[in-house]
């Protein structure tokens, strides 16, 4: 009678990592990005002096190029200095760590309010659905950029009025695809099964439907993520996005575009290879994702 | 902590019952934000009642709204017309009757959420209407596995990891974990190997024998009925045809469609015989044929079938049939196929 169950399967989640790490890109792309974590994370640590400390930085070691050694000689600024004579790679290190929390922050914030909103979308439908969805097709084409300039305008720049901003841009991105899946899972036999058993509508949202909702929206959560980085990098390269004291890649860019043409490419150059590592490893490891999560590409 | 009340009521009772699809919904088709869809009449006027304690089994072809009526039953859809009790209460805004009643689907493989190990889809619903509390929650689960003829020691598995009649018994297991009274099988074990079938129905014969339960079986399937019913229902397009004590249903089947089902039985004892089954498909829910619903494919049928509804008459005791023959006068009768005369 009780036989013992077929397959020694594994979880779902430890046969997708497994074939996650099949392709060679995806694995460069997560480790470049696990080392700009790691190094954002710990900037405080790494860096060789805090960038933001005045009596740390010396004007007179003003853009300095790559490699030279600080006047006082205990400092080597391998990726050159900037024009207040601060040592960019400690900048970038402090900057990535602005720009991966307001990017993390704001897709992780923008993907809670929309996941709800799209699985109250495909639960109650008719006026409520339509609603939701309208309002999702309004922010989805609206150029986001142009929206942004106007929101940080009116809001003053800051650290929390661009998550903001760029989570009242994003969150439509995961509704429509929630509801979408939402409204694929609702037909499924468990859902009806779950509603048999008589379980709050609540507990069969949040437990049964969102998590067979969860692969396409990690994969919209991973690329919203470098789209929420670059749109925060160009508010302030703009001069919208985060406030001086706190300066994110973007605006490490804008400070050194002066110098561009004089030749001391280094003050813009290393910051937005930095930004332009990090975007590039984030779609890296989106892309893959995509592809393993994919139901069409497991059957 | 599990009393329920003991109530004479019958498990299932359902007054003139309908249940339509598609209706449209005004103010979201005039703005175009829904399309019109053809209504479908899934149900039409069902009587029906089960007695507590009885294995009825219920037999359709596709298309004949039996998964609609399990699913009424069930508490999973509300009627469009009509009254439904189950042990005397409304299934419809009372989430209580979800203990007494439990749907048992077609297919485990997607009745279960793949995402959920074994142990929190047996488990889940028990904890959350206070059957069980946390504390006791493993033995419970462990209990309900056993008796439904699993292994516990798999109980942290997911279901993809076990076979078909394995997860048909995990989702039984989950069925029996809330102590209902009364399961609605819906097609439960069509998707099932014939041996692992025979499996399964011993496995719900013996539960009824344990636990007291109702049945409201359905199949296609009149021979897996055969084997386990006390009592036959034919549904057809949305109305009862027949309805008879099993005994009786098999040796007096009344209704020409019951009698053509009845032919495309294969029996080894009779070698030589006619073969006489339904002709044609089942016409579209959305577009029922007037009068009797079966006249199109009825070998027996004349003017007033195409007319007049045929009401469910009781044509012998505790046997119902909706058919205009059984009131012309017993001569005149005419056998419909070659297995009466």
């Amino acid at each position: 009678m009780t036989s013992a169950p077929v397959a020694s399967g594994r979880r779902p989640a430890v046969t997708a990592l497994r074939r996650f790490l099949r392709a060679p890109t995806a694995v460069i792309g997560l480790a470049l990005m696990a080392l700009l974590i790691l190094g954002a994370v710990f900037a405080r640590e790494i860096a060789p002096q805090n960038p933001f400390d005045l009596a740390a930085i010396d004007v007179l070691d003003a853009r300095l190029p790559p490699g030279s050694a600080s006047m006082s000689g205990d400092i080597t600024y391998w990726l050159g200095t900037d024009g207040q004579g601060r040592d960019l790679f400690s900048a970038i290190l402090y900057g990535l760590r602005t720009s991966l929390t307001v990017g993390v922050g704001s897709a992780l914030l923008a993907g809670i309010l929309g996941i709800l909103l799209g699985l109250i979308a495909a639960w109650s439908g008719g006026i409520v659905d339509a609603l939701i969805m309208r309002l999702v097709d309004l922010i989805m084409s609206l150029p986001s950029i142009l929206v942004a300039l106007l929101m940080l305008a009116l809001l003053g720049r800051g650290i929390g009025n661009v998550v903001l901003t760029l989570v009242l841009l994003e969150w439509a991105y995961y509704a429509r695809t929630a509801r979408a899946q939402a409204l694929v899972e609702r037909k499924r036999d468990y859902f009806e099964a779950a509603r048999g058993l008589g379980l709050p509508t609540y507990r069969i949202l949040l437990r049964h439907v969102l998590p067979n909702c969860l692969p396409p929206l990690l994969v919209i959560a991973a690329l919203q993520v470098a789209r929420a980085i670059t749109l925060e990098a160009t508010l302030s390269f703009l001069g919208l996005g985060a406030p001086v004291t706190q300066p994110s890649l973007g605006l490490l860019i804008a400070n050194g575009f002066q110098f561009m043409l004089s030749g001391e490419y280094w003050i813009s150059f290393f910051p937005g290879l930095t930004l332009l590592l990090a975007i590039v490893a984030i779609n890296l490891v989106g892309d893959r994702l995509r592809e393993v999560l994919d139901p069409r590409a497991l059957r | 902590m599990t009393t329920k009340p003991t109530t004479t009521a019958p498990a299932l009772e359902t007054r003139n019952v309908s249940r339509r699809f598609g209706r449209a919904e005004g103010l979201a088709v005039r703005l175009h934000l829904a399309r019109r869809r053809p209504v479908i009449h899934a149900l039409d006027g069902i009587d029906l009642t089960i007695p507590t304690g009885e294995f009825v089994g219920l037999v359709g072809e596709s298309g004949s709204g039996k998964s609609t009526l399990g699913r009424i039953a069930a508490g999973l859809l509300s009627p469009s017309d009509g009254a439904v009790s189950v042990f005397g209460r409304d299934p419809q805004g009372d989430r209580s009757v979800h203990r007494d009643v439990q749907l048992i689907f077609q297919d485990p493989q997607a009745s279960l959420n793949p995402r959920m190990r074994v142990a929190s889809a047996i488990g889940e619903a028990p904890l959350v209407h206070g059957i069980v509390g946390r504390a006791e929650l493993d033995d419970y689960v462990c209990a309900q596995m056993r008796r439904a003829g699993l292994d516990p020691a798999y109980r942290q598995r997911f279901p993809h990891q076990f076979s078909g009649g394995q997860r048909q018994r995990i989702s039984i297991a989950r069925a029996l974990a809330m102590q209902p009274r009364f399961l609605v099988c819906d097609e439960s074990v069509a998707s099932l190997d014939v041996s692992i079938q025979a499996q399964i129905l011993n496995l719900f014969m013996q539960l009824r024998r344990d636990l007291d339960l109702t049945y409201l079986f359905i199949s296609h399937d009149l021979r897996v009925v055969q084997h386990v019913a006390d009592r036959v229902v034919i549904m057809y397009l949305g109305r009862i045809v027949e309805d008879a004590p099993a005994r009786q249903f098999f040796a007096h089947p009344n209704h020409p469609y019951t009698q053509g089902l009845l032919a495309e039985i294969p029996d080894l004892k009779q070698r030589r015989r006619v073969y006489a089954p339904v002709k044609g498909e089942i016409p579209s829910p959305a577009a029922p044929p007037p009068g009797c619903h079966f006249h199109p494919r009825c070998p027996v049928a004349f003017d007033r079938c195409r007319i007049e509804r045929p009401a469910l008459r009781e044509i012998a005791p505790g046997h119902r049939s909706a058919c205009h023959l059984n009131d012309a006068p017993e001569g005149e009768r005419r056998a419909p196929t070659g297995e009466i005369a």
